[in-house]
């Protein structure tokens, strides 16, 4: 049963999602950031499946848990062509891109095939492990993509304003959803009272984030290094 | 066992990922001068602005009629303001450069908090200003 806050949250969401959309259209960025809007637009349109799956089946049906089970993952992957495309932004000088990709779809494949083989372990409880596990995975695969990308920024001083914001934002969303999702696996009673709001929230916060940096940040705005090792200028 | 490799390491990469995305939150409004309105209200004239100063600038933004614009930035600085107090009096008691550290990053909260203030201000005036002009 959805609560208020559940609806609350839902709305918010994807208000927020649609304004991104908006916001990398309004500011003239698709072309650099057309990876940002695919996936928004994706998350948009999954919500209205949910609401229609929610409407015709129920929340407690096996429909709806296995199309949010299945879509979270492809919406996972699809961030990580988010991320791909941050690093090609970050390497653009370097003409590296063939390996950054290369490098991302092999990760990605290496944490297929490590969580199936953890579940062919335990296969006489598959299903609610394995979304579990396969998401614990996903999104920690993403955070280690996402930490190598920002000590990439650092090690090159990378300067544009929005590049880092958008990477620390989608760094704050994986690290928190990995964290949630080992502690759902680690503790499977804490999440019917605490740990159900947490990956929401993340989801909300992830398009306030960006929606923010697309509207308040102009394209040319430059952040040094020292100012986020938060020393001051010699 | 991986579970809580997992979690420690997510745990510790979100705690790095908030304070670099504070920082450069707070990096937006590092090099914007105040002004002398702004540094009147905070009580802050002929001398530079303070750590200590941040609690008031946020009272002072609250009460300004404009309240969307910077808010959830201004949540995020508060909660690293407050995360700064923790691990001053904590990490100060025992090392005193890391009380030397987390101050500064303070004060650079409390700039950001009087440079949206001093924006809030402005945007309020400027609306006061219109719709006097629109109704003579």
């Amino acid at each position: 049963m959805l609560g208020p806050f559940d609806y609350w949250l839902w709305a918010i969401g994807f208000v927020l999602e649609a304004s991104v959309v908006v916001c990398v259209i309004s500011s003239r960025s698709l072309t650099r950031y057309y990876a940002v809007a695919i996936y928004m637009f994706c998350r948009v349109a999954i919500g209205c499946l949910y609401y229609l799956c929610i409407a015709r089946f129920g929340i407690g049906s096996e429909q709806y848990h296995s199309l949010y089970y299945y879509t979270e993952s492809l919406l996972t992957i699809l961030l990580f062509c988010v991320i791909i495309q941050f690093y090609q932004q970050v390497f653009a000088d370097m003409g590296v891109n063939r390996y950054v990709r290369g490098g991302a779809s092999m990760l990605l494949f290496a944490t297929a095939l490590f969580s199936y083989v953890v579940i062919h372990r335990h296969s006489e409880h598959l299903t609610k492990q394995f979304v579990v596990e396969f998401g614990q995975n996903l999104y920690f695969v993403g955070v280690v993509l996402t930490y190598a990308l920002w000590a990439a920024i650092l090690h090159f001083r990378e300067t544009r304003a929005r590049l880092i914001h958008l990477v620390l934002a989608l760094g704050l969303y994986f690290s928190g959803t990995a964290a949630t999702y080992a502690l759902r696996n680690l503790f499977p009673s804490m999440q019917s009272f605490a740990l159900q709001w947490v990956p929401p929230i993340f989801g909300v916060l992830l398009p306030l984030a960006w929606g923010y940096t697309f509207w308040r940040v102009p394209e040319e705005a430059r952040i040094l290094r020292y100012q986020l090792e938060g020393r001051t200028a010699r | 066992m991986i579970s809580a490799l997992i979690c420690v390491v997510s745990a510790a990469a979100l705690a790095q990922f908030f304070v670099c995305y504070c920082r450069a939150v707070l990096a937006s409004t590092r090099n914007v001068e105040l002004s002398e309105r702004v540094r009147e209200l905070a009580g802050v004239t002929g001398r530079s602005i303070g750590a200590g100063d941040f609690g008031r600038l946020l009272q002072f933004l609250f009460l300004c009629p404009e309240h969307n614009s910077y808010q959830g930035q201004v949540r995020a600085v508060g909660i690293y303001y407050r995360m700064l107090d923790i691990a001053g009096r904590i990490g100060g008691a025992l090392i005193p450069s890391v009380a030397a550290l987390t101050e500064r990053d303070q004060i650079a909260c409390a700039h950001f908090a009087a440079v949206v203030l001093d924006r809030r201000i402005s945007h309020s005036r400027e609306m006061f200003a219109r719709q006097a002009s629109s109704h003579p």
